[in-house]
């Protein structure tokens, strides 16, 4: 018999795929069943949101944040305002930053209650999706009672937020944070002692705590490795540093710690919801220089002062001096940082996202390598892959 | 905004001594909003953020963020910014350098390997090239795609559009062709910027041009 020659074997996985989390196309080389090189083709949702904010104003630049991660949109504008704050010298009043802390818990408990529901999913398990998607519905609701839409909030506005909540509201909420453990439970029992879901995730994509920092990582999986770092914790913003929380840390890297973080985390976030709902004070919910928010709506019936103002922010929009900041927020992803150049104008000379999965995929051919074709799902779906932010 | 402040700025105790380590290589630092600014050569690129990972009073163990910048009026145009981030300090700093369109900045894969894709990213949406890349190609724009479109002089509608087309059974490239005027709101004021003439404004202008400018500009 003659010498067979064996070549590598290239697959193409995705776009079109439902475990690759939206539009990500891998060219793998394949060694029988096993994965020699990974090279992800990013791109395929981009939609030039940098270049569109060149040419918005400020204000008209929020609800692009929105549709980045549209898992968690509001810890996008979270950064964006931000940012603009710091370059304006706004100041938030503490009503504004508690409900705002509040959304970006939410936005957290959206993200992670999506994340790790199709993430089970992604390896087998299918009820988690179903009971999950019922809690996120609540929470959408909650955004939808804040500021009239479910998901592309449109609501964190530099200066504070778009319109006050209502005590009910912020009460719902509270009552929704006392039954969300039993959620969080069931959801354990479904996944944390089982053994398909074990032998599919433990040891899998494991990297140290090197690597990760080599590789840009943040949030929940830099944490996996045992890293301690929060934003919230070590460079607080709004009333973070008023909050008592853990940060929650697990020590192999691999694909299970990644998962068990996220759990964790949701209950840290719970108990941020929980102190702000107590704390929260009367008062203003955005800056009260009407050269940067608006004025409200019954000031506007009788203040023709008022009204100008309205028509210059919603035509000319406002002034940044100029200057750059790089401001960041603890994303539910890891760090979301907006770099921000203005130049004095009331367009942004120049907004670069930082998007934490675009760190996080690139390191996909550093954790699959070795691993079976299926471990690269598992892979992609424990790094909290979303393509709205990462090709933006 | 850089004010000079009366008090002196922790960060600026940090910037001088990474100054004073790494010699003339920092060619300037400031302080902004409180974030701390280094500006270097590309010559001095790596000897610099080497110098800032390994530090024992530095160790930036992470580049956070890696972008362009496109200042057209310059002679070097492009700024590339890179973002580092120490965990064990707490602390960030930026480190800027500059370029053109066709002198390559060493490729920073060698210090940080998250650089990889952030340099691919600047390459592919402002042409700036990195020497020493492993593998400089597009990441974000489509195969086959032409220009840098984060250049402030690439259109915002870009100059090709795609369909599928139903005849041929594939998707086409074809010129962009807008059903309607482009609009761009691009006024600085809403009063102040508007340069629309109106039918018959060009008899006043005739009118007028001898005599003292109206204020109507």
């Amino acid at each position: 018999m003659p010498e067979q020659q064996i070549k590598n074997f290239t697959l193409n996985f995705g776009p079109q795929h439902p475990a690759a989390h939206g539009v990500l196309r891998l060219v793998l080389e394949m060694d029988g069943e096993v994965i020699d090189r990974s090279d992800p083709h990013i791109g395929l949702l981009h939609r030039g949101t940098e270049k569109l904010i060149e040419h918005k104003t400020y204000m008209q630049s929020v609800p692009y944040f929105d549709r980045l991660d549209y898992v968690a949109p509001q810890n996008q504008e979270h950064a964006f305002a931000i940012a603009v704050e710091k370059l304006a010298g706004m100041e938030v009043p503490p009503r504004g930053q508690y409900i705002r802390v509040i959304y970006a818990e939410l936005g957290r408990l959206l993200n992670h209650i999506f994340n790790i529901c199709a993430y089970a999913m992604d390896v087998g398990a299918m009820t988690p999706m179903l009971w999950g998607f019922e809690e996120r519905e609540k929470l959408m609701e909650f955004c939808e009672r804040a500021c009239g839409a479910r998901l592309h909030m449109g609501y964190f506005r530099p200066g504070g937020v778009a319109m006050d909540v209502s005590q009910k509201l912020i009460d719902d909420i509270g009552e929704w944070c006392d039954g969300f453990p039993k959620f969080i439970a069931d959801l354990e029992s479904l996944l944390t002692e089982n053994r398909i879901f074990k032998q599919r995730t433990v040891n899998i994509g494991a990297i140290t705590q090197e690597q990760a920092l080599d590789w840009g990582f943040s949030g929940p999986n830099l944490r996996a490795t045992g890293m301690v770092w929060d934003i919230r914790k070590s460079q607080p913003y709004d009333v973070y540093d008023k909050m008592d929380f853990d940060i929650p840390v697990a020590k192999h890297g691999d694909c299970y710690d990644r998962y068990l973080v996220r759990v964790y985390e949701m209950y840290e976030s719970l108990k941020i919801v929980k102190q702000c709902i107590e704390h929260i004070p009367p008062g203003p919910v955005a800056c009260d220089d009407h050269k940067f928010a608006p004025p409200s709506r019954t000031d506007m019936k009788q203040s023709m002062e008022a009204l100008i103002h309205h028509f210059k922010l919603y035509t000319e929009g406002y002034h940044v001096p100029a200057g750059e900041t790089y401001s960041v927020v603890e994303a539910p992803k890891g760090e979301f940082g907006v770099f921000l150049i203005s130049d004095g104008t009331n367009k942004p000379y120049r907004c670069k996202i930082r998007a934490p999965g675009f760190a996080h995929l690139q390191a996909l051919d550093l954790m699959s390598n070795g691993h079976m074709l299926a471990d690269v799902v598992a892979n992609i779906g424990s790094l909290d892959i979303v393509f709205g932010e990462i090709d933006r | 905004m850089a004010d000079a402040r009366p008090h002196v700025h922790p960060l600026s105790d940090l910037g001088e001594a990474i100054a004073g380590e790494l010699g003339n290589a920092i060619t300037a630092t400031e302080i902004f909003n409180d974030e701390l600014v280094l500006h270097t050569s590309r010559k001095a690129l790596i000897k610099v953020m080497t110098f800032l990972r390994d530090d024992m009073n530095c160790q930036f163990k992470q580049l956070m963020e890696l972008c362009g910048i496109d200042y057209p009026e310059r002679e070097e145009r492009f700024d590339v910014v890179y973002c580092l981030l120490s965990l064990t300090q707490n602390l960030r700093v930026r480190v800027i350098v500059s370029t053109d369109e066709t002198t390559p900045v060493p490729s920073l894969t060698g210090v940080y390997s998250s650089a990889g894709w952030w340099e691919r990213e600047a390459w592919d949406l402002f042409g700036i090239y990195f020497s020493d890349h492993p593998d400089l190609r597009r990441i974000l724009t489509d195969y086959g795609f032409e220009g840098h479109p984060l250049r402030k002089d690439f259109p915002l509608t870009g100059y090709v559009e795609i369909r599928y087309d139903d005849k041929q059974k594939r998707v086409v490239y074809e010129p962009v062709k807008l059903a309607q005027d482009f609009r761009s709101f691009d006024f600085l004021s809403p009063w102040e910027g508007a340069q629309q003439m109106l039918p018959g404004d060009e008899k006043a202008e005739e009118e007028g041009a001898g005599e003292e400018k109206s204020d109507d500009a």
